[in-house]
């Protein structure tokens, strides 16, 4: 079953600027979906109209068969969503937040208290559940928001940045709690700047560019697709000389760095049987950049190219 | 795919909008519930002790006994525009309303939840007010009734008027440019502190189309027995006047006037 279906969604603001060009999306139930883009490239506009936020101008947007403009109740009732700012009220409770939340949904009284002792314990706010949220530190706030997202236990699950300023510890906490989500079955839309997180949780991606999605596809096959890796390799031993390894275009960057560029069809077990003949002992080996990030800066230059 | 909508979910949702209301006035009961108790007591000292004591009866009844339905429903009606236009312009302001705007509740149920969460701190502001009039003068109560009616049909225009202007409402001070310019006039005009039959034919014609005036005029029915006008005109155009700011209202939050892009 399609999860969300977009059909030629287009949003031109007041001020006559073009947000979105008819762009098209499908996510299939169950999808962990990565929507990615440069600030300004119509993510979160397209976020905020499937979530009735933002007025579209034209276009279709369906949730699980029900259309937004002919039964947005039932469409709505199945979205969950954690936007990029804060907006709840500061002068609540942060239990009342999630009550009155649960309330708007029309979750009964006693279903929400369970909902909402089970939410904030599982994102560790149990504690604050008194306080108000002008107490809760970023991090916390961040929790909140995905915690308020899932009291009506949505079957899709819109998150909006959800890692932006977040420590480490918390991001990779959040990662597991939303793969454990999305293992369930929920579905998960995710817009980041954090490329590394898409790669790593996300089974599909669209890319947005100008308004328009310049690439929708398959997480693993769209990785394949790039054509060079520039390794960093951390060398046991100084080297002063200029290295060749034929065919893996190589230079220092210091004494005991090696950056090597890895074409797609070149084997790595190669390259190091060229090192080896060299004496040349390394310690670690990474990608210079995230995978994804090489493809996605390569694909929003081609289109910016195209245009 | 099992969605969550109908008539039972939505009754949650509007009694989920009104207790966060009445908690939020109640939570702040010394900005919006001592305040106009505290007004009212000084009108019913001033006006009608100090000044009232050197007037005449109006048709029977002193001169305090003639003005604390009007400032009853005075004080109702500025509590029920003041806490929905702010509520509104609050939740817009630090953005809670989109909490409301993504839940699966149709727009008439935001609507009357805010309205009917105004109209109470009205109404509640109104009970106290009358409680502290029993300390100056004895009340009659002769059509409880057309008391009720119109105190509650009264908080009702008087939030939805609150809630367009929350709507409107850009700036701060944007919710209190109506209350200021508009609202206080209609009030001093609305016959809460005169019989309009003391006024000049001309100004007697155009006070009978002042909403505020029918509705102090209709309310002291309730109390007294006696008013200016025929209260059922009174109701009629407060009614009338309901349903026009309610279709207003309703068609603005369905165009998202003021609250989305």
């Amino acid at each position: 079953m399609i999860a969300l279906s977009v059909k030629q969604l287009t949003k031109t603001y007041a001020n006559g600027a073009y947000a979105l060009k008819g762009i098209d999306l499908d996510v299939a139930q169950g999808d962990f979906f990565a929507l990615l883009g440069q600030n300004g490239a119509g993510k979160s506009s397209t976020i905020g109209i499937i979530c009735s936020l933002i007025k579209k101008t034209a276009g279709k947007v369906i949730v699980f068969g029900h259309d937004l403009d002919t039964e947005p109740n039932k469409a709505k009732s199945l979205i969950g969503v954690v936007p990029q700012e804060m907006n709840f009220n500061s002068f609540e409770k942060i239990s009342q937040v999630l009550l009155n939340e649960a309330g708007y949904y029309g979750i009964p009284s006693k279903i929400a208290k369970e909902r909402m002792e089970m939410y904030l314990t599982v994102m560790g706010l149990w504690d604050m559940r008194d306080q108000t949220g002008f107490k809760l530190s970023g991090g916390m706030k961040r929790r909140l928001l995905i915690a308020r997202a899932l009291m009506n236990e949505p079957q899709l699950l819109i998150l909006d940045e959800p890692t932006a300023g977040v420590d480490i510890e918390l991001r990779h906490t959040l990662w597991r709690f939303l793969t454990q989500l999305n293992e369930q079955g929920t579905t998960i839309i995710l817009t980041t700047h954090y490329l590394e997180e898409a790669e790593h949780l996300c089974k599909h991606v669209a890319i947005i560019d100008h308004g328009e999605i310049i690439e929708h596809a398959n997480m693993k096959t769209l990785i394949n697709r790039l054509d060079v890796q520039t390794m960093i390799l951390d060398l046991a031993a100084p080297i002063t000389t200029p290295i060749t390894l034929n065919g893996y275009p190589a230079s220092l960057t210091d004494e005991t760095t090696l950056e090597v560029k890895i074409h797609r069809h070149q084997s790595i077990n190669e390259l190091f049987q060229r090192l080896t003949e060299q004496h040349i002992h390394v310690t670690s080996m990474r990608n210079k950049t995230n995978r994804l990030e090489e493809l996605f800066i390569g694909l929003i230059a081609d289109n910016k190219r195209g245009n | 795919m099992n969605t969550r909508t109908g008539l039972y979910p939505n009754l949650i949702a509007f009694n989920t909008i009104i207790r966060k209301e009445v908690s939020r006035f109640m939570r702040i009961w010394s900005q919006t519930i001592l305040p106009p108790s505290i007004t009212m007591s000084l009108y019913f000292i001033i006006f009608g002790k100090f000044i009232g004591s050197q007037i005449n009866l109006i048709d029977g009844f002193s001169y305090i006994q003639y003005i604390v339905p009007g400032l009853i429903m005075m004080s109702i009606m500025t509590s029920s525009y003041a806490n929905t236009a702010s509520s509104f312009f609050l939740s817009k302001f630090n953005r809670s309303i989109e909490e409301m705007l993504v839940a699966p509740m149709p727009n008439y149920i935001i609507l009357l939840g805010f309205t009917l969460g105004g109209a109470l701190r009205g109404l509640m502001v109104g009970a106290i007010v009358t409680l502290v009039s029993f300390l100056f003068t004895h009340m009659p109560f002769q059509h409880p009734g057309i008391i009720c009616i119109m105190a509650l049909l009264s908080a009702m225009v008087l939030s939805l008027g609150g809630f367009i202007n929350g709507i409107y409402a850009k700036r701060f001070d944007d919710i209190s440019f109506i209350p200021t310019f508009v609202l206080t006039p209609l009030t001093y005009l609305g016959g809460v502190f005169y019989s309009i039959q003391q006024l000049p034919p001309t100004w007697r014609a155009i006070s009978v189309f002042n909403p505020v005036f029918n509705m102090v005029d209709t309310f002291r029915y309730g109390f007294l027995g006696m008013s200016d006008m025929n209260i059922y005109f009174g109701l009629t155009l407060v009614i009338v006047l309901f349903f026009i700011l309610f279709a207003w209202a309703l068609l603005l939050l369905y165009r998202g006037v003021g609250i989305k892009v």
